[in-house]
C-alpha cells in the first residue's frame, strides 16, 4: 500500500494577467451563450429592427413639428433595444441561473464574482451596440436618415451608459423575481415603460396625464439623452437627465446590494 | 438534564481529541444553522481527514446539503465554525483547492462541453490539462457537443469534470451518479477511489446506499440535523439490527422472540425472518427445536436496513 501524499500548492500571489484572462473568457462565453440562445438573440435584435422597418422606414418622409420621424425612431428604438437586451439578458438570464443552482456552482469555484458581473454587463452592452448598429444601417440606407460620425460616436457612448444603467435594473430583478415569472414580469415593466417614455412615438402625442409620469421613468431620461444627440430633446437640460439616470442606477445597485447581503445572512 | 449535557461535552472532547487538528482537512465544529424557525443543523461536529472518502447519508431534510454548503462557504453558520484547510472556506485561496459537484437543474445549455471546461480551467493557476479533465470525467468524444444535446449521465460527467478542473485536494460530490448508466457509474467510482489513493479527500452525499457501501471509508448518518451514527460501513451494518435469518419453520413467532439474542421476528406468508446479531446460536437453537425447518438463508443486513433502522427511530 503506497503512502498517501498530499501536494500542497504554494500560495498563489494575485496575478493580474490571470485575472484579466478570467474576465475575458467569462465575457466571451457569456456573449456566445446569449448569442446562441436563439430565443433571446433573435428577439432582442429582431424586435427593434422589425419595429423600425414598420414604423420608422415607412415614415421616412414624415417631418412633423420639426422632427424627422425616421430619425426620432432611430434613437427611440435603439434605446428600446438596448434596454431589452439588458433586462432580458440579465434579468431573465441571471434569475434562471440562480434558480437552477448554477450560480452556486460558480460561487463555490474560485471564479472572482466581479468577473461574472462584468461579463453579464458586457453582454448587455455588446447586444445594445449590435442593435444600435443594425438600426443605424437601416436608417441610413433605407430610412433616408443622415447621421454624422460625431452623432454616431455619441450614440454609441450613450448606448454603453444606458446598458450599464439597465443592467443594474436587471440585477435587481434577478434577485427579486422568481425565475419562471421573470420573462412575464420583465415584459410587464419593460413594454409600458418604453411606451410612456416616448421610445415609440414622441411624448407630445401621448395624453397629458401620461406625459406627466414620464420624468419619473429612467427610460425617459435615457431617451431624452439619446434624442438630444439629434436635437430632439425636450427643453429640460441634459444635466437633469444625467442625474435622473445616475440616481436610478445608484438606487438599483444599492437595493441589489442590500437584498444580496440579506440573502447571504439568511442563506 | 445534566446527564445529557455531560455526555455531549465528553463527546465533543472525545471527538476533538480523536481528530488531530493537523490531520483534519475540513471541520465543522459545534455548527448550528438556523433558517428562520427551522433548525437545519444542531451543534454538528464533523471532520474530514486526508485520503478518506466520507459518505454523508440521511433522509431528505436531514441537513446534508446544509453541511456541504457550509464547508463550501456558500452559507455561514449561525453558531460554530467551519474550517477548510485551516482557513475560512469563503476565501479564494481555499476555493482554489476545493472542487464541488452540486445538483444543478440547468447549466448554460448553449455552450459546448469544451467551452464549459475551458472557462472553469481558467479559474485555477495550475489546472489539469483539458485532455486530462476529459479523460477523468469520461468525456472523450463528446467535448464538442452542445450541453443541451447531452444525456443525463453525460451532463453529470461534465459537472464532475468542472469539479476536477483545478486538481482539488478536497472534493464535494452531491448525488454524483444520478442518471448515470452502470458503466459511467463504475467509472466515476474508480475516479473517486483514485482520488482517495492520491491522498485527496472526498465528501459524498448519496441516496444510493450501494454507492456509500462501495466507496466510503467512513459513513456519517445525519437525521434532523444531528449525527445519529458514524463508522465504517461494516460497523454501521453490524451495529444495527444484526444478521438476517430467513427460513420456513413451524416454530411460532412468540417462541422465536423468546430465544436469546433475537432482536426481531417477522412472519410473512410462508417464511419467517429473524434478526439477530448472533445468527449461528439462534440457528442452532431453531434447528434443534424444529427438524422440519427448510429454505434456510442467512445474510448480512444490507446497508439499507441499517440506514432505515437508524433514521426511522429518530
Amino acid at each position: 500500500m503506497s503512502t498517501p501524499t498530499i501536494t500542497y500548492h504554494a500560495p498563489q500571489s494575485f496575478s493580474f494577467a490571470r485575472t484579466a484572462k478570467i474576465f475575458i473568457k467569462e465575457t466571451k462565453y457569456e456573449f456566445l451563450k446569449l448569442l446562441r440562445n436563439r430565443s433571446f438573440s433573435l428577439a432582442v435584435i429582431g424586435f427593434p429592427i422589425m419595429f423600425y422597418l414598420l414604423f420608422g422606414v415607412s415614415n421616412r418622409g414624415v417631418h412633423s413639428s420639426g422632427i424627422h420621424m425616421a430619425r426620432y425612431l432611430l434613437a427611440g428604438y435603439a434605446c428600446f433595444g438596448l434596454i431589452g437586451a439588458a433586462l432580458f439578458g440579465i434579468g431573465v438570464g441571471l434569475a434562471g441561473e440562480r434558480a437552477a443552482g448554477w450560480l452556486e456552482v460558480k460561487r463555490a469555484s474560485p471564479m472572482p464574482p466581479p468577473a461574472y458581473l462584468f461579463a453579464k454587463c458586457m453582454g448587455a452592452i455588446v447586444f445594445g451596440l449590435i442593435i444600435l448598429t443594425a438600426l443605424t444601417v437601416l436608417a441610413v440606407t433605407i430610412g433616408g436618415v443622415s447621421v454624422t460620425g460625431f452623432e454616431l460616436v455619441k450614440m454609441f457612448g450613450l448606448s454603453v451608459v444606458g446598458s450599464i444603467s439597465f443592467a443594474s435594473m436587471g440585477f435587481l430583478l434577478a434577485l427579486l423575481v422568481p425565475a419562471n415569472a421573470a420573462p412575464g414580469i420583465v415584459n410587464l415593466i419593460y413594454l409600458p415603460m418604453s411606451f410612456m417614455s416616448g421610445l415609440w412615438m414622441p411624448i407630445q402625442y401621448l395624453p397629458h396625464s401620461l406625459q406627466r409620469i414620464a420624468p419619473a421613468l429612467p427610460t425617459y431620461h435615457l431617451a431624452q439623452l439619446m434624442l438630444g444627440v439629434f436635437g430632439y430633446a425636450n427643453q429640460s437640460s441634459a444635466a437633469s437627465h444625467w442625474f435622473g439616470l445616475a440616481g436610478f442606477t445608484m438606487v438599483m445597485l444599492g437595493t441589489s446590494w442590500l437584498i444580496f447581503n440579506r440573502a447571504q445572512q439568511n442563506a | 438534564m445534566p446527564a445529557t449535557a455531560l455526555i455531549r461535552e465528553t463527546e465533543i472532547e472525545r471527538y476533538a481529541s480523536a481528530i488531530e487538528p493537523q490531520q483534519a482537512v475540513a471541520t465543522l465544529t459545534g455548527v448550528t444553522k438556523r433558517y428562520g424557525d427551522t433548525l437545519a443543523l444542531d451543534e454538528l461536529n464533523l471532520a474530514l481527514r486526508a485520503g478518506e472518502v466520507v459518505a454523508l447519508l440521511g433522509p431528505n431534510g436531514a441537513g446534508k446539503s446544509t453541511a456541504v454548503r457550509l464547508l463550501l462557504g456558500l452559507i455561514a453558520p449561525t453558531a460554530g465554525t467551519a474550517r477548510v484547510f485551516g482557513g475560512d472556506p469563503q476565501t479564494p485561496s481555499t476555493r482554489l483547492r476545493v472542487g464541488a459537484m452540486l445538483q444543478v437543474a440547468r447549466i448554460p445549455e448553449t455552450l459546448r462541453v469544451r467551452e464549459h471546461l475551458d472557462l472553469f480551467r481558467s479559474y485555477y493557476p495550475n489546472p489539469l490539462s483539458m485532455a486530462e479533465v476529459v479523460r477523468i470525467a469520461q468525456l472523450d468524444g463528446i467535448e464538442d457537443k452542445m450541453f443541451s444535446k447531452l444525456s443525463g449521465g453525460q451532463k453529470q460527467r461534465v459537472l464532475f469534470g468542472l469539479a476536477m478542473c483545478g486538481d482539488p485536494d478536497l472534493v464535494f460530490l452531491d448525488e454524483p451518479t444520478v442518471g448515470m448508466d452502470i458503466e459511467a457509474r463504475r467509472g466515476l467510482w474508480q475516479q473517486i477511489r483514485t482520488l482517495a489513493n492520491r491522498g485527496k479527500t472526498v465528501l459524498l452525499t448519496t441516496h444510493y446506499l450501494e454507492e456509500a457501501d462501495a466507496l466510503a471509508h467512513r459513513i456519517v448518518v445525519l437525521s434532523k440535523g444531528k449525527i445519529v451514527s458514524e463508522g465504517t460501513p461494516a460497523e454501521i451494518k453490524s451495529a444495527s439490527a444484526g444478521r438476517k435469518i430467513r427460513c420456513r419453520t413451524r416454530l411460532s413467532a412468540e417462541l422465536l422472540r423468546a430465544l436469546p439474542g433475537v432482536t426481531s421476528v417477522e412472519q410473512s406468508s410462508d417464511d419467517v425472518v429473524v434478526m439477530t446479531p448472533r445468527a449461528e446460536d439462534v440457528v442452532r437453537e431453531m434447528l434443534l427445536r424444529d427438524e422440519t425447518l427448510s429454505n434456510l438463508e442467512i445474510s448480512s443486513p444490507a446497508l439499507e436496513d441499517a440506514f432505515l433502522a437508524l433514521t426511522t427511530s429518530h
